[in-house]
């Protein structure tokens, strides 16, 4: 094997160095009839050439990887600049362990530093950790954590969201003594409405709502927080879109009390739905209940500046079943390539990303909404998502857009609801052109009259 | 001159760098996009002002794209790494991090899918799912497989669950609310017990006996109670020592009603050689980013994989990849979906199908190494641990006799009475080039040093290591400040931590804001 | 040595009581804050909660540990040291003086003869690490 630097015959040398009579009985611990007596069924070694071919085959066989695409639903194709897969591909970053040895790690821990001072600025909160698996985990331990905080077991969590995070939370909540309520959103509007959080009372931990959510609606946030602040309820606030914040006001200036997103908008490939990376930011009165690694600024005894992991306290390494969260890793590199990302658009290039997203986005609506029998269900401002209404049943027509006219037309809202069969979600960003945009409206017009 | 002759590494050019913010100047731009080719609509108009940000993004950095690629690179040259030598962490498997493996992952036709893409178009990227999970449940013997969570943690977190929902369907929710305690040994990481507590388990723990194994008889008294659930148990162990009584051990518990959640971690020690699945284990998880060689990242992306009995499999995340035409005929290609309709299922750990870039270079991995590349690692990788603890046995306390698999533990027991404990031989390791061991864990022992090798180190740099170690313990009876007050070649000293910890500074601010807030 | 003052009383879980009229003092030792090593933070109750004797009230940490605090006695917490929140390293400084946690109305005074003494303290503690 390759990868392994001493020869056979240096082993043998190591063996007998040791008095070990053959490598088989450096494993006799183990009992022997639990040794395997054959080889495992997996293939046999390949060489570089024949398994890039069969990954590149396989590869080949993601039609849609290579599709104009309109999809978006908790995953965004941007711009990502060159230099971010540079950068994090240095050998320094990438095949480096957590920052415990701080003296030998200050490339990660800067690096850190900066990433939770850009998610703190994004998202108009105090602390940000050094990040969490996704948005979708982020925000069930920011559910668990408003249980920590309030000691109420009830979290009310607007029916917008974005599904798979509602199921990933009931998952992690099930066995927490969490009381998991949803509330409806407006059909009209396709926003929560602050009404509708009848189920707010003295025991509610938190309302959790994200915005914009997953219709594209923009949320009232303002309204929402001052309805959970009456009862003593945090706001919890989930991004999925997180480019939004380079033009939306951010939810730490509308009352939210934690903020989780998906950073994955911020310089990452799709890759098919991971490694993302998960943020999470809270107003610094609970910095002691905040889940994962948090990078602070420290000083040696010449008084030169360094950055250290600290509170670690409140780790599971430290406090066990007591811990804020089972949590050990962060999405480092993944957070890395964020950090990078921002840094190069910087406050301008996100800002300007952020609306040319806007922009292309309220273009095709306005031009779909244009065709015969489309429509634009809900009413509520969007920033680049919005739900589109089909004369006819949305799947079939978007697979035959793909098949036919080479374009990913958007998400069949059927997927999630049965009372959606002619809705779908469309998702516009600055990497689409207007020749893309015209060519989606004059494909669902095409098809659209041929199915009727 | 001797190539084992260690010398001490010297500091070398260290840039000073800034903080990102520091640097920043306005006006200055890293990006570049096309012009906007669509009608530009006053903002107001499509957004509601009351909706915008009012801050401008103040205090985001403005730099341009040669600001960034220095700003990087400079801060790049403080962190150690794989590809600088022997990162030797306990428990942590720092083995080399194939650059194959990145560019599989990188391949356009998965790196650009996006993952709520028709099934139908995504046959390649769900192929790759499907064949991880054939090759890691033969790996395990465990033929019940999720790839879903993200973390070791993660898929503990999922192994628990499912104990839980298997318990719950076996005695009905009633009488399964009798059996609430997890078991974990003392020397267990700290994340499976607040993996247990996450899934509504209450924690009791084993002792460990004098030879570093688990407490049978204490094991025996605990599982007499009725009410254990389950038994968390890391094999070979934090002490890198294979529990032997492995089939006594699930017996018990089994015998008792419960299962046992093995914490694959240290299966670096056994691919190929042995599998959980055939020594009575029920479910495991495994660590991608350790024994599968996917890259640590400075912290992250993990991926925990979490393997189960078919007895458990109705239990598993959902939603679940399957093979609904084999292709075997050799005329149709196979073809694979997402089937979600497991009704005992413990629900949805993540959004999506979990960290797929990581599965991608763990199915690189295998495959790259096929079946005796795989033994062949595992060989190597004990052997190396063999050889340091054969190495370190004249100058540092062995607190187990056995001997170990992957890992060994040492302690600071003899360097201790000279004043010079773990934290200070492991900065002063940093001085002779490498990255210290782990250090304090397993917590049952006290000045622990836990030291992995794996397979990717080379017998020279096995004896500079060596030969590292034994000079400290030489400098720990000649010099010892010299060793209290390591390391001494890096950029900066050891940082004041109980400071940091007291008035935390978490982020970057603006100056003026700062000295107004004080 | 560890400073054991002679005026006080002492628990098995490293805590002392002073006792001032009806209200006992408690802190942790100056041993205990030796083997915690720099405490970073100090998680206290609020007064007018009320305590059962050798429950805990609070935490103590230092950068890498988290020790629960028990008190000896019980009664009703009247006083906190607030000044620890700001600084936590007086518990290293001055453990019995400034370091102080909190101030109990005992609700039993008969439950601080049952404590060990400055000399019974020193030989548990000796015993202990032996």
């Amino acid at each position: 094997m390759r990868y392994i630097p001493n020869s056979p015959g240096e082993r043998a040398e190591m063996l007998q160095q040791l008095g070990a009579a053959s490598i088989e009985t450096l494993f006799e611990s183990i009992p022997e009839d639990l040794r395997l007596r054959e080889h495992l069924n997996v293939p046999a070694a390949m060489s570089e050439i024949e398994l890039l071919k069969a990954f590149d085959e396989m590869g080949a066989r993601n039609q849609a990887a290579g599709r104009v695409s309109f999809l978006g639903g908790g995953a965004y194709s941007h711009y990502v600049p060159t230099i971010v897969d540079h950068l994090i591909s240095r050998s320094e970053f990438f095949t480096a362990y957590t920052p415990y040895q701080p003296e030998i790690s200050q490339g990660t821990l800067q690096s850190i530093f900066e990433f939770q001072t850009l998610v703190c600025q994004l998202t108009g909160m105090d602390i940000a950790n050094a990040s969490m698996y996704d948005g979708s985990t982020a925000m069930a331990e920011a559910v668990l954590m408003a249980e920590r905080v309030t000691k109420r077991s009830k979290v009310v969590a607007s029916a917008a969201i974005h599904p798979h995070y509602l199921e990933v939370a009931q998952t992690y909540v099930q066995h927490a003594g969490i009381e998991l309520q949803p509330s409806l959103y407006c059909g009209d509007t396709g926003a929560t409405l602050p009404e509708s959080l009848e189920a707010v009372d003295e025991q509610t931990a938190a309302v959790v709502v994200q915005s914009p959510n997953f219709f594209g609606c923009i949320e009232d946030l303002q309204a929402l927080s001052e309805k959970a602040h009456a009862k003593g309820a945090l706001l919890i606030v989930v991004v999925t879109e997180a480019m939004s914040l380079g033009l939306l006001r951010s939810p730490g200036a509308c009352g939210a009390d934690i903020v989780v997103a998906e950073g994955q908008s911020f310089g990452v490939p799709l890759s098919f739905g991971g490694p993302y990376v998960g943020l999470f930011a809270i107003r610094e009165k609970y910095a002691r209940q905040i889940p994962g690694r948090l990078v602070g600024e420290a000083y040696d005894k010449q008084g030169r500046r360094g950055f250290v992991l600290t509170l670690a306290t409140r780790e599971q390494h430290i406090r066990r079943e007591k811990a804020t969260s089972n949590i050990c890793t962060n999405e480092g590199l993944i957070a890395l390539a964020s950090t990078i990302y921002l840094e190069t658009m910087g406050r301008r290039g996100v800002q300007e990303a952020a609306r040319q997203c806007a922009q292309k986005a309220h273009y095709a609506a306005r031009e779909i909404a244009k065709v015969e029998g489309f429509s634009l269900p809900f009413s509520s401002p969007f920033f680049n998502e919005f739900v589109v209404r089909a004369p006819s049943a949305a799947s079939p027509l978007l697979d035959k857009l793909a098949r036919e006219k080479g374009i990913d037309g958007g998400i069949a809202l059927s997927r999630f609801d049965s009372n959606r069969p002619n809705d779908f979600l469309v998702c516009v960003t600055e990497t689409n052109t207007r020749a893309q945009i015209d060519a989606l409206v004059a494909g669902l017009a095409d098809l659209s009259k041929a199915i009727q | 001159m001797n190539s084992t002759n260690i010398t001490k590494v010297t500091t070398h050019i260290s840039h000073n760098e800034s903080l990102i913010f520091e640097r920043s100047q306005p006006g200055r731009a890293g990006f570049m996009l096309p012009a906007l080719d669509v009608d530009d609509i006053p903002l107001d108009e499509i957004i509601p002002a009351q909706f915008q940000r009012e801050d401008d993004l103040a205090g985001m950095p403005e730099v341009t794209e040669v600001d960034v690629v220095r700003h990087f690179t400079r801060m790049s040259t403080w962190n150690y790494s794989i590809d600088l030598g022997m990162y030797p962490l306990g428990s942590c498997t720092m083995k080399y991090n194939s650059r194959l493996n990145e560019k599989v992952a990188r391949i356009a036709g998965f790196a650009n899918l996006h993952p709520l893409a028709a099934e139908g178009e995504a046959q390649g990227a769900l192929q790759v799912v499907y064949e991880l999970q054939q090759h890691l449940a033969e790996i395990t013997g465990l033929p019940g497989i999720s790839l879903q969570p993200a973390a070791g943690a993660h898929g503990e977190m999922t192994g628990v669950m499912i104990i839980r929902a298997f318990i719950d369907a076996r005695d009905g929710r009633e009488k399964s609310a009798q059996r609430r305690t997890m078991l974990i040994p003392d020397s267990a990481h700290g994340t499976n017990p607040a993996s247990a507590h996450l899934s509504g388990f209450t924690v009791k723990t084993i002792r460990s006996t004098p030879e570093g194994l688990t407490d049978l008889e204490h094991l025996r008294e605990l599982c007499a109670h009725g009410d254990v659930a389950g038994l968390m148990l890391t094999n070979p162990n934090t002490l890198g020592l294979f529990e032997r009584n492995i089939q006594q051990i699930c017996g018990i518990v089994h015998d008792a009603g419960g299962l046992v959640y093995m914490d694959g971690a240290n299966m670096n020690a056994l691919v190929g050689v042995a599998r959980p699945g055939d020594m009575g284990v029920d479910v495991i998880h495994l660590n991608l980013h350790k024994t599968f060689s996917t890259p640590h990242g400075g912290g992250g992306p993990g991926s925990g994989p979490c393997c189960c009995t078919k007895e458990l499999e109705p239990f598993l995340p959902v939603p679940r990849i399957v093979r609904t035409r084999s292709g075997s005929d050799g005329v149709d290609s196979p073809v694979f979906s997402l089937d979600s309709n497991y009704p005992q299922s413990i629900g949805r750990v993540k959004a999506f199908l979990g960290n797929y870039g990581m599965m991608l270079r763990a199915l690189s991995y295998i495959l790259t190494h096929g079946y005796d590349g795989l033994r062949e690692a595992t060989e190597a990788a004990v052997l190396n641990a063999r050889y340091i603890a054969h190495g370190l046995l004249p100058d540092y306390e062995k607190p187990f006799a056995a001997p170990p698999m992957h890992e060994v533990v040492f302690t600071d027991k003899r360097q201790a009475r000279k004043g010079v404990h773990t934290l200070d031989i492991a900065k002063r390791l940093i001085d002779y080039g490498f990255h210290p061991m782990t250090i304090y864990f397993p917590l049952i022992v006290s000045g622990a040093m836990l030291i992995e090798p794996t397979e990717s180190v080379g017998r020279q740099e096995l004896d500079q290591f060596i030969e590292a170690m034994r000079s400290i313990a030489r400098e720990a009876i000649e010099d010892p400040e010299l060793v209290l007050n390591a390391p001494h070649s890096t950029r900066i000293g050891r940082l004041d931590e109980a400071a940091a910890a007291r008035k935390p500074v978490l982020r970057w601010k603006p100056v003026q804001t700062a000295s107004a807030a004080d | 040595m560890a400073n054991v003052p002679e005026n006080l009383h002492y628990s098995k879980d490293h805590e002392w009581v002073r006792v001032e009229g009806d209200t006992a003092v408690v802190g942790i030792t100056d041993h205990a804050q030796d083997q915690l090593g720099d405490v970073v933070y100090v998680e206290l109750p609020k007064p007018n909660e009320e305590f059962a004797a050798h429950e805990s009230f609070g935490s103590v940490e230092s950068v890498k540990a988290v020790s629960e605090i028990f008190t000896p006695i019980s009664g009703k917490v009247t006083e906190v040291n607030e000044s620890l929140n700001d600084e936590p390293e007086k518990v290293n400084q001055d453990p019995y003086g400034e370091g102080w946690m909190i101030k109990i109305k005992m609700s039993s005074r008969g439950e601080v003869d049952s404590l060990l003494t400055a000399a019974e303290y020193e030989d548990f503690t000796k015993a202990e690490s032996e």
